[in-house]
């Protein structure tokens, strides 16, 4: 255990590093000017010249690659070109936001997605299987900013159940912020869930037909206690990792229904610090997104090993 | 055979199992009757496809979803488990009859603890703690020889060898005292010096829990080691049954004198085993006379056409037409060529008669 942690954290490091070369080299070649950015069209060159020098843009990319990932090692993410701010409180103010609304996604999904799965697979060619297999294609065919502009056509403005709208922090209201949150995380679990119930019932239908299941109804259990006790967690491994991926990906990725729904997460502060050329926020979110994926692979492995004992962490390669 | 069914532990009679398939019915067993007497040992024996481990699912109620029962009745201790639901079913299941599989390596759950299983296997049947069960499980351990079973209770099916593997779903059977055990194939999976000790540690038992077996094998060193009673299955159909003494004595089925024939043998020079030709047939391609015909070195012309009718003594039932007052009437085949399985070389064989 202690080898895999020591091995991963190794790992993890060199990671980074190819990601923070990455990002930094596809930043820069970025066309558009960030000192044009901020003093428009109208500046002088020498004033757009001065504001190079003083943001350090004319040094060598060499240097400015240094200097960045030097601060980084010191936890300073650096300053936005455009106000100031620190990118480190722009990425504590925006990640929570992001997720929130990751976690109630998946919340939303799992709630579908494990009975539609279970109960497709153990009724299977029946109507049931049949209405979650298509329930699960449409899902998967529906791009979430069209079932987001649905859902806010639908509940809040035809019905005006739910605000269209915006966003609450949690610290301010937990109903509120929930309530705000829901029609989003719908647009967005919905595919998920979609995605898991199809990989479930495959993986089910595996498991179900598998000598131990046999050995269970062998032994006097009923269906459910087959399913749920013995079924379930042996094929739940694939679906963990779709979800892992899915996860990661959500933290960086809900660009589009952040958008719709006018939510000021990390997606937002991605889109707008590309189109103002900020790079620090820029670099700083795609970093804390490659971190991301990092951890939460890392915890997929763990949670690999809780679920099937066979599986050990070990330091050494399989 | 003058018993009432209330003595036979276990009493099949004319079972007919088969599956649907759109919307045809393909039927696999056709009338298997046989009984099983209080602590009495009946192995079924047969070539893989002859439906053996279908009768045993059969009374275990574990039938694939397609499968099913078109007719025929087993009686396990004078009820009919046909009729039962499957909650009824779940209690007599893994308690008054248990059942033992193949393949040791895949028949329990990967990601729990073996002791764990076998526990629960205990709490459903008995009302008892969960310290309770895992003591059981202990108890049933050191009954099926697991070495340090205070420990063992807590590996992983992973970290045991397959002959430990198989003592663990021996001691899971057992764990409730069934009357009954149903062992598919038990030993197939393991080495021979393994086998060895799985079949006396199952003999031990038996007269231990005064239980009744009934053993499904493809062996017969299995069934000469196990058996008290003998059925000869083949293509779905009970050829030969009889104890297992007369079997090995006197085999009369043409078919069971071939699997007696192709056991090596420690005496004499062999220069090749005796083998009986060709395969089961196809449940869709099925001889519509004897179902051995298209295999069988003796087969005269009605062998093809008629199928023969259960004839020989009481304790000696064979399902052919030698044994019956007919055969000396009957044309003998003549051209191998639509006998299309067997050639010359197997009418090398005699027939082995008294």
């Amino acid at each position: 255990m202690l080898s895999f942690l020591l091995r991963r954290a190794g790992l993890m490091i060199v990671i980074l590093f190819f990601v923070s070369i990455i990002v930094f080299s596809l930043v820069n070649v970025l066309p558009g000017d960030p000192a044009l950015m901020i003093l428009g069209q109208e500046a002088t060159d020498e004033s757009l010249e001065a504001l190079r020098e003083d943001m350090g843009l004319n040094d060598p990319l060499v240097m400015q690659y240094f200097a960045w990932v030097g601060d980084l090692l010191q936890g300073d993410f650096g300053q936005s070109f455009r106000d100031n701010t620190e990118v480190s409180s722009l990425l504590a103010e925006k990640i929570p936001i992001t997720l929130q609304l990751t976690v109630m996604s998946f919340a939303i999904a799992v709630l579908i997605a494990i009975p539609a799965g279970v109960i497709s697979a153990t009724r299977k060619g029946t109507l049931w299987d049949s209405s979650a297999t298509l329930f699960a294609l449409s899902g998967v065919s529906l791009p979430p900013f069209w079932l987001g502009i649905l859902l806010i056509f639908i509940f809040a403005v035809t019905l005006g159940w739910f605000p269209p709208s915006g966003y609450v922090p949690i610290t301010e209201s937990v109903a509120q912020s929930l309530w705000y949150m829901l029609l989003p995380a719908v647009a967005l679990g919905v595919r998920l869930s979609a995605e898991l119930t199809r990989m479930l019932r495959s993986s089910l239908l595996e498991v179900l037909g598998s000598d131990y299941i046999r050995t269970g109804y062998a032994k006097g259990l009923l269906e459910r206690a087959v399913v749920y006790g013995h079924a379930l967690r042996n094929s739940i491994l694939p679906v963990i990792t779709v979800s892992a991926l899915q996860f990661a990906a959500f933290l960086g990725g809900t660009v589009i229904t952040e958008e719709i729904f006018n939510i000021p997460g990390l997606g937002q502060l991605l889109v707008t610090s590309i189109q103002t050329r900020d790079f620090p926020v820029l670099q700083g979110a795609v970093m804390f997104m490659a971190l991301a994926v990092i951890l939460i692979n890392f915890l997929t492995d763990v949670l690999y090993s809780i679920l099937d004992p066979r599986i050990k962490l070990t330091g050494g390669s399989q | 055979m003058k018993n009432t069914s209330e003595e036979y532990q276990l009493q099949v009679r004319g079972l007919e199992v088969g599956f649907n398939n759109k919307k045809n019915f393909t039927q696999i067993l056709n009338g298997v009757s046989f009984n099983v007497q209080k602590g009495e040992t009946l192995c079924i024996v047969g070539e893989s496809g002859c439906g053996k481990s279908l009768t045993s699912l059969s009374i275990m109620g574990l039938l694939p979803e397609s499968g099913g029962i078109r007719s025929g009745e087993i009686r396990f201790e004078g009820q009919d488990l046909t009729n039962q639901s499957m909650k009824e079913m779940s209690k007599i299941r893994g308690n008054e009859i248990s059942m033992i599989f193949q393949e040791p390596m895949t028949s329990l759950n990967p990601v729990h603890t073996v002791g764990k299983q076998i526990a629960e296997a205990v709490r459903i049947h008995r009302n008892v703690t969960k310290k309770e069960a895992y003591e059981r499980v202990v108890e049933m351990f050191e009954l099926v020889g697991i070495p340090s079973p205070r420990e063992r209770v807590h590996n992983y099916p992973h970290e045991m060898s397959g002959g430990m593997r198989q003592r663990v779903m021996i001691a899971m059977a057992l764990a409730c005292n069934p009357k009954l055990l149903i062992a598919d194939e038990p030993t197939t999976a393991l080495d021979v010096t393994i086998q060895a000790q799985i079949l006396d540690l199952l003999n031990e038992l038996k007269a231990d829990l005064d239980m009744s077996i009934v053993m499904i094998t493809h062996d017969l060193g299995v069934v000469s080691e196990m058996g008290d009673q003998v059925l000869v299955m083949y293509a779905g159909e009970v050829i030969e049954y009889t104890d297992s003494r007369s079997l090995f004595d006197n085999p009369k089925h043409p078919y069971t004198q071939g699997l007696i024939e192709s056991i090596p043998k420690l005496q004499g020079k062999t220069e090749e085993l005796p083998v009986i030709k060709g395969s089961v047939p196809n449940p869709d391609e099925m001889p519509s006379g004897c179902r051995f015909s298209t295999r069988c070195a003796f087969a005269k012309q009605e062998c093809f056409v008629q199928s023969p009718e259960e004839v020989g003594t009481e304790d000696h039932p064979v399902r052919c037409w030698m044994y019956s007052g007919e055969w000396q009437k009957m044309t003998p085949f003549e051209g191998g060529e639509s006998n299309d399985n067997s050639s010359s070389e197997a009418v090398d064989r005699q027939p082995i008669r008294d």
